[in-house]
């Protein structure tokens, strides 16, 4: 698999590393929402289809990538920095 | 045995003679040939004993389907099992062993296995083994029982136990497009795609390139080899011989088998084994060929029945003829060509039986040529012959209803050349994830559409094949007839599975064990899959076709591992290495780390060693090698806010020059690591982290910055490789450190507990912090990797007066033991701060990662896994990992927990350990069991006690 990273472009998948579900966003720190923290820590969708998740490129940049990637297919529809994608509250331009 | 080795022609070199073994006896052959071909040539029929009733077996393939003889070769005492003899290239001193015989292939005892067949039918092993024990002679236990006996009788090779001596490599490729497999087609495509200038990949599983040009005619090979002289010639083509593309992957990335020096036995110097080849391809062409498929009738396994194609291939390209009388039993007029060829070579061909009524003028002249005498509308339906075919019996056959009539004819021949049809092989197209479509003309599964990032072209895309009539099975009676050779499945096999209710193929595929031997059933799926297609009353497409999976063929496990084993496998050291090795440490390998376990004087144990360097850090000062410890140095204005939020303990207010113990949690409250920090300067930390640990918390921490908090402005870089650190442990570390560190003072006031100065020490600027991981007064001195080993003996050279010793992995565990400190043996995931006793960590006063979920119920439960500590009450050794019972040997009871690290304590004279046990802290005091039933076989009372055996107030590493 080839993940077109955006800074270091098409690199093989042994750069990168998995990190996770990219469509949750983290309560706030302080929040004791049990609710919220149950379901960010544990609750995935596991969605047969398009999904975004985290990719680091570990062995390059190390950047994290939030990765379109279908799923069925493996195919990848998109890749972006992961400030970049709206789950971010990123101040400084 | 007489010759079958034809005067001229094929890729044979007949001036340059091999000699190797075949089951303790000499042989020769010549150069190109494979095992298989040289011992045909020299008029070998039996190759291997079968999988479960150790039939005799002889060639059926005369390539990488080949499913009866596997052989075991054995080069420098290391035995590699199932290697099919007809890949098997032969060389000088080459030694193979047929394979699952006792005691020799022509005498087998457990040919018994034979008579037993109702036994051994499909769903034996489930039927017998699995589930409750009814009656004596079922379920799990009786398997237990079984077993050996079992695997000894049926099995293939047996895998060696030496190391293997060999060298693999890895090796990364990129192309615009690779071609797989070398016949007329995907030369075409090669040649093509390098005209316009395409980068090309050419890989050839054979050792010559051409495929069917090899073996199919002259004007084959002459195109063949004009083409080949092309396109080594072009600069942006490679040409891999020897190399099997074995796996398909997402994003058109490929994995192939090279195998470099097989074929001239022992390697030269420097020469990989195999090479492990992953290509990136822009464009994939499927150039594999078809494979052909036989006929299941009762004996269609006897040594003598083989494939046409195939026969024709042994005596074309390698001047071997499998035999001198031949009968031809076909469906499909691609027989017909063998037949014309193989007469050509020499071989008489008596008759070619037909399932057809009639046969067309094209096979009419080919069978002319033949000389053989045509019987249409007729089937083979035995075979006669011990371990050789002696002649076959045929009958009249309606090929519309598969019924038999008329009365049985028997010709004599010594071989039987069968042609059922044939399968394209799209194993490469079916891993790429497309799924097969069913072709009612050619009776044969064909690639689908392409995605686009693949083609199949030639006969793997069904193109030049003959239409067979459909006919698989000719359901005669009179012995077994095998559908998968390899293990020993038969039609019977197939139908019993359908009357069980197996109806998909999937599952009949387990059932039976169909087509899951090491050739994959490649000339058994199809037949197999019709016999149940016709048992459900089903047309084949609707039955299914099975995935076929990575590997095409076997790759071996060394290629895999490639550097990451043996001598190209990385090694981190630190920069003290060469001292340590010079003061007589036993290097030990921690990950990629190289540590000192222990530096054993002359005559002394590694146990003695560790004893007397951990009793001299107590007593005098000891030094030890910290530099592999994780390293990050955190920058940037919101620092100490950052680590406020990593750490569950508070940093923002820790003063410059000073450090603090530090406690991170994972998101669902669990433990993380631990480590110190130190404060540098209003805006700048050193994170140190475990060892292990080091590239996750980075990950952690670079994760929290991108992602969940982007405004927060910390830079974060690792330091591991650029600092080297010694921590200087023992009442006398300070005046050691008196002794040779200048531009600062070591005192109490100066430095005190968990204080940072900076000096130098013999002109090197050190970073010295005052910290203990031993219980002792300590100080960890961190300097540039590069003054790593100046500043290491100067201090070995400041304490040699104070009796200084260094110190290795043994002796600092000892001590931490003694003292209570957790590592990553106890921070296993699955232990939380309390578990730890590191509650008091816990900030209250403001949320860190983890914080949120570390109270819920069940990891707050006072029966969780606690540490607590463990003495060994009969002075046996305690072995980490052992579990903690409450009851003696005969009556443990169940685990209560395990020991994580054990040490023999030079305070106590006793063993002792650190264990996590459910209620821990309410059994100190109380005595138990370390039970180690697997390995040591040890049942040690212990008495728990609190897991800080030493100076629990801290007063020494305050002092």
């Amino acid at each position: 698999m080839i993940i077109t990273c955006p800074h270091c472009g098409p690199r093989d998948l042994a750069e990168f590393t998995y990190q996770g579900d990219a469509t949750l966003s983290r309560p706030e720190p302080a929040s004791t929402d049990q609710e919220a923290w149950n379901a960010y820590v544990y609750d995935r969708a596991n969605p047969a289809g398009e999904h975004r998740e985290y990719w680091q490129h570990a062995g390059g940049c190390r950047k994290f990538l939030v990765v379109t990637r279908n799923t069925l297919t493996h195919a990848i529809s998109g890749v972006e920095f992961a400030p970049a994608t709206g789950s971010s509250r990123r101040k400084r331009s | 045995m007489t010759s079958h080795r034809i005067s001229t022609g094929g890729r044979i070199d007949r001036d340059k003679p091999v000699a190797f073994t075949f089951d303790g006896k000499r042989y020769s052959g010549f150069e190109g040939d494979t095992l298989a071909s040289a011992l045909l040539a020299s008029g070998v029929r039996l190759f291997g004993r079968s999988f479960k009733y150790h039939r005799p077996r002889g060639l059926l393939a005369a390539g990488y389907e080949e499913p009866n003889a596997l052989v075991t070769v054995t080069t420098d005492g290391a035995r590699e099992p199932n290697i099919r003899a007809t890949e098997l290239e032969i060389h000088d001193g080459l030694v193979a062993e047929s394979q699952n015989r006792f005691p020799s292939l022509a005498y087998d005892l457990m040919a018994v296995n034979g008579l037993a067949g109702k036994v051994f039918s499909a769903g034996f092993y489930y039927k017998t083994f699995m589930g409750p024990v009814i009656g004596p002679l079922k379920g799990t236990r009786f398997w237990m029982f079984c077993e050996t006996f079992i695997r000894r009788a049926a099995g293939l090779g047996a895998a060696g136990t030496t190391p293997d001596p060999s060298r693999y490599e890895r090796m990364n490729a990129f192309c615009d497009v690779l071609v797989v497999g070398s016949g007329p087609s995907g030369l075409e495509a090669a040649r093509k795609a390098a005209a316009d200038g395409k980068r090309v990949i050419l890989c050839e599983t054979a050792a010559s390139f051409g495929g069917t040009a090899n073996w199919s005619g002259k004007d084959g090979e002459m195109f063949a080899d004009t083409v080949l002289s092309g396109l080594k010639s072009e600069p942006n083509v490679q040409l891999l011989n020897r190399t099997t593309v074995w796996g398909y992957y997402d994003g058109n990335t490929l994995a192939a088998l090279e195998r470099v020096t097989d074929h001239v036995g022992r390697p030269r110097a420097g020469k990989p084994r195999h090479r492990h080849w992953v290509i990136r391809a822009g464009h994939v062409v499927i150039a594999t060929g078809a494979l052909e498929r036989g006929f299941v009738f009762p004996g269609n396994d006897r040594p003598g029945v083989m494939l046409a194609d195939s026969a024709q291939r042994f005596a074309c390209e390698y001047g071997a003829l499998p035999g001198r009388r031949m009968v031809v039993f076909a469906n499909n007029d691609s027989a017909y060509q063998a037949a014309a060829r193989l007469r050509e070579r020499g071989a008489e061909i008596v008759a070619i039986v037909d399932v057809r009524p009639t046969v067309g003028d094209w096979a009419q002249s080919l069978a002319a040529e033949a000389g053989a005498e045509t019987i249409p509308a007729h089937a083979v339906t035995g075979t006669s012959g011990g371990k050789s075919l002696t002649g076959v019996t045929i009958r009249g056959f309606d090929a519309e209803t598969g019924n038999l009539s008329g009365s049985k004819r028997r010709i004599a021949c010594d071989t039987l050349l069968v042609s059922g049809g044939w399968s394209p092989v799209l194993h490469l197209a079916s891993q790429a994830g497309a799924k097969p479509v069913w072709s009612d003309k050619l009776h044969a599964f064909l690639p689908p559409e392409s995605d686009g990032a693949w083609e199949a072209v030639g006969s793997a895309a069904g193109e030049g094949i003959e239409p067979p009539e459909p006919v698989f099975e000719i359901a005669a009676t009179g012995g077994k007839a095998f559908v998968d050779f390899q293990h020993d499945v038969t039609a019977d096999d197939v139908r019993l599975a359908h009357r069980e209710g197996f109806q998909s193929v999937e599952h009949l595929k387990r059932y039976t064990t169909l087509g899951m031997a090491t050739d994959q059933g490649k000339t058994a799926n199809v037949p197999g899959m019709a016999i149940m297609a016709a048992a459900l009353g089903k047309p084949i497409p609707e039955v299914g076709t099975t995935r076929f999976r990575p590997p095409f063929t076997g790759a071996s496990l060394g290629a895999l591992a490639a550097e990451r084993y043996g001598d190209l496998r990385p090694e981190r050291l630190t920069p003290m290495h060469d001292q340590h090795v010079a003061a007589g440490a036993n290097m030990y390998a921690a990950g990629l780390w190289f540590r000192p376990e222990s530096y054993n004087r002359p005559g002394e144990t590694v146990e003695e060693a560790y004893v007397r360097e951990a009793r001299n850090v107590r007593r005098n000062v000891g030094i030890v090698d910290v530099s592999t410890l994780g390293k990050i140095d955190i920058q940037g204005p919101d620092a100490g806010e950052f680590l406020n939020r990593v750490y569950t303990n508070n940093f923002g207010s820790l003063p410059v020059n000073k450090a603090r113990y530090g406690l991170m949690l994972r998101e669902d409250g669990f433990a993380l690591d631990d480590g110190t920090t130190w404060r540098l300067s209003e805006d700048r930390f050193l994170m140190t982290t475990t060892t292990a640990n080091a590239g996750r918390v980075m990950q952690h921490m670079e994760f929290y910055l991108e992602c969940v908090w982007p405004d927060l402005r910390v830079n974060l870089t690792s330091v591991t490789d650029q600092w080297a650190g010694a921590a200087v442990s023992g009442p006398k570390s300070r005046d050691v450190l008196a002794a040779c560190v200048k531009l600062t003072k070591v005192d109490n006031d100066t430095l005190p507990f968990m204080g940072i100065v900076h000096g130098k020490i013999a002109g090197a600027p050190v970073m010295i912090c005052r910290l203990s991981f031993s219980g002792e007064r300590a100080y960890e001195v961190y300097c540039g990797a590069h003054h790593g080993p100046h500043v290491w003996d100067a201090l070995m050279n400041a304490g040699a007066s104070h009796d200084i010793q260094p110190y290795g992995l043994e002796a600092l565990g000892t001590l931490r033991i003694e003292k209570g400190h957790v590592t990553g043996a106890e921070i296993d995931g699955r232990t939380t701060a309390r578990d730890l006793h590191l509650d008091w960590m816990l900030s209250k006063k403001k949320p860190f990662i983890g914080s949120a979920m570390m109270d819920r119920e069940g990891l707050t439960d006072p029966r969780r896994w606690t540490l607590v500590g463990v003495i060994s009450l009969s002075g046996e050794k305690l072995r980490g990992g052992s579990h903690i019972v409450d009851g003696p040997a005969e009556k443990p009871g169940r685990s209560l927990g395990h020991i994580t690290a054990m040490c023999y304590s030079p305070l106590y004279g006793k063993y002792i350990g650190l264990a996590l046990v459910e209620n821990g802290v309410a059994r100190i005091g109380t005595r138990g069991f370390a039970t180690d039933p697997a390995r040591s076989k040890t049942h040690i009372p212990v008495e728990f006690v609190n897991h800080v055996f030493y100076d629990p107030k801290g007063g020494r590493m305050h002092g």
